[in-house]
């Protein structure tokens, strides 16, 4: 079954004091996990401020600047994983550096079609 | 039987329904073709098979031809010799309801549902809520561990420690809901215990949580009289369930041979000394500093202040709580209103049991408060 395992990070936090090569040691990281066996896909998000909505209302379309719904935790990236159960997807996910640096991944199945 | 057709199926409804026809087929076939030699394989193997066929009925979806897929090398070799017998999935079943995954409520209703065999209006009743909504709760419980991918397995090594320690609380948690008495619950507990015990022989903390419940469920009669509290001095000691007071002994011998270090073995350790003639109280601070040292928490920390001022007095139990924070934790005031009662500072005994007062809920609980509070 595949699970796509969604990063939220704080906007401001641990990951700010943390030295140059440590930042670059957590990208490493990141890069490693994106090469794991079962993992499909992975991606870095920019910043939540590039962020942009749609909705539509009637016909037209409402487009506003930001992201769906403002919290101290923002959506920064996402890994799409092929793995049996859920304690395999749990065990990627708390390898992924942001869960570790006051942030967290949610874990969802997704729809098999 | 149930927990291997689980293992089979991965659903719990399924398998539900699949035991049900198989013991359904067995009553029509059994009482003409006579009894298998091997009955419970017989009954997983027709379970399994009915199964089976009503999924090849249904819609043909590729994640249930998956779930077919999944059989394990056992139950093929089952096929092969039917005289074989199948592996208890019990401690699979366990850690799948105790898993992380699935909120408390849902691992407390499921383990009583699945592994305790209760009906839904027992659990309902033990946990005070109504029947439709301990339904929903198992609904909600069985989808998700379907739909979110629960594996069932014992968990990896790794998290395997965690694990248990969620699923000891879970049985500790159901142990405690019925300490009151109203209901088979405490009783529940025991047998879920006993059985972990049996499935894990070697882990500390299992013997230490049984031998806990035990000790605590020997003074189950002598705990209340008419409705009211009866503190353990008082306690008639002939109430006291003597088989069980030895069992848990020899759970506690058997626990501290792995590791006395325990937080569930501590407490039984404790327990254990109350259940002697007369309290070693000194003996039960040492204990209790262990314990607090584990686990450093403020409820411990307070119950080993309650033991400070047992064996060196209300003084030195009241500066032992003096800077213990538990908001909301009438057991806190209740503690330090006895010693000011003790210490004959009976303004400051009355403010503290008024403030107990105004947070406890249970009607012994408020009545012995109250019974205290006239006394000044």
């Amino acid at each position: 079954m595949q699970f796509m395992l969604q990063i939220y990070a704080p906007q401001t936090g641990e990951w700010d004091g943390l030295s140059e090569p440590e930042k670059d040691a957590v990208t490493q990281e990141y890069l490693a996990i994106s090469g794991e066996p079962g993992v499909l896909a992975g991606a870095q998000l920019h910043p939540v401020e590039t962020a942009t909505t749609v909705r539509v209302n009637d016909g037209r379309a409402l487009t506003t600047d930001g992201p769906f719904a403002e919290t101290k935790e923002a959506l920064g990236g996402y890994y799409l994983l092929e793995a049996p159960d859920l304690d395999v997807a749990i065990a990627l996910a708390a390898r992924i550096p942001a869960a570790r640096l006051g942030g967290a991944v949610e874990v969802r199945p997704v729809v098999e079609r | 039987m149930l927990a291997a057709l689980i293992g089979i199926l991965g659903d719990f409804d399924r398998a539900e329904d699949a035991a049900q026809e198989a013991f359904v087929t067995a009553a029509e076939r059994w009482p003409r073709e006579g009894v298998p030699s091997s009955p419970g394989a017989w009954l997983v193997t027709t379970g399994r098979n009915r199964a089976i066929d009503r999924i090849r009925r249904e819609r043909t979806h590729e994640s249930k031809l998956a779930l077919l897929a999944r059989e394990t090398p056992a139950y093929q070799e089952m096929d092969a010799v039917p005289n074989s017998s199948f592996p208890d999935e019990r401690l699979e079943l366990i850690f799948t309801c105790c898993h992380p995954a699935l909120s408390i409520e849902a691992q407390v209703a499921l383990t009583l549902r699945t592994l305790g065999g209760m009906q839904t209006s027992e659990i309902a009743r033990g946990f005070m809520v109504p029947e439709a909504t301990m339904a929903q709760r198992l609904v909600r419980a069985k989808r998700k561990i379907r739909d979110a991918g629960i594996p069932f397995q014992i968990p990896a090594a790794g998290v395997l420690a965690d694990r248990l320690a969620a699923a000891l609380a879970v049985v500790y948690l159901i142990f405690n809901a019925g300490y009151d008495g109203r209901s088979d619950l405490a009783s529940e507990a025991i047998r879920l215990g006993t059985a972990l015990t049996e499935l894990m022989p070697d882990e500390a903390e299992v013997h230490g949580l049984l031998a806990l419940m035990l000790l605590h469920d020997s003074r189950a009669s002598a705990r209340f009289a008419a409705g009211e509290i009866v503190l353990l001095e008082d306690q008639d000691r002939t109430l006291w369930d003597q088989g069980r007071i030895h069992a848990g002994r020899a759970e506690l011998a058997r626990a501290r041979s792995l590791d006395p270090g325990g937080p569930y073995t501590l407490q039984a350790s404790i327990a254990a000394l109350h259940a002697c003639e007369r309290t070693d109280w000194t003996a039960v601070v040492a204990l209790y500093d262990d314990l607090l040292e584990r686990t450093g928490s403020a409820v411990v920390e307070l119950n080993r202040a309650v033991a400070i001022g047992q064996a060196h007095g209300p003084q030195a139990g009241l500066d032992a709580a003096a800077d213990i924070e538990l908001p909301g934790y009438h057991y806190l005031h209740a503690a330090r209103a006895d010693f000011l009662r003790r210490l004959e500072r009976p303004l400051q005994a009355r403010r503290e049991y008024e403030l107990a007062l105004a947070l406890a809920l249970a009607p012994a609980e408020r009545s012995f408060l109250e019974r205290r509070l006239a006394e000044l």
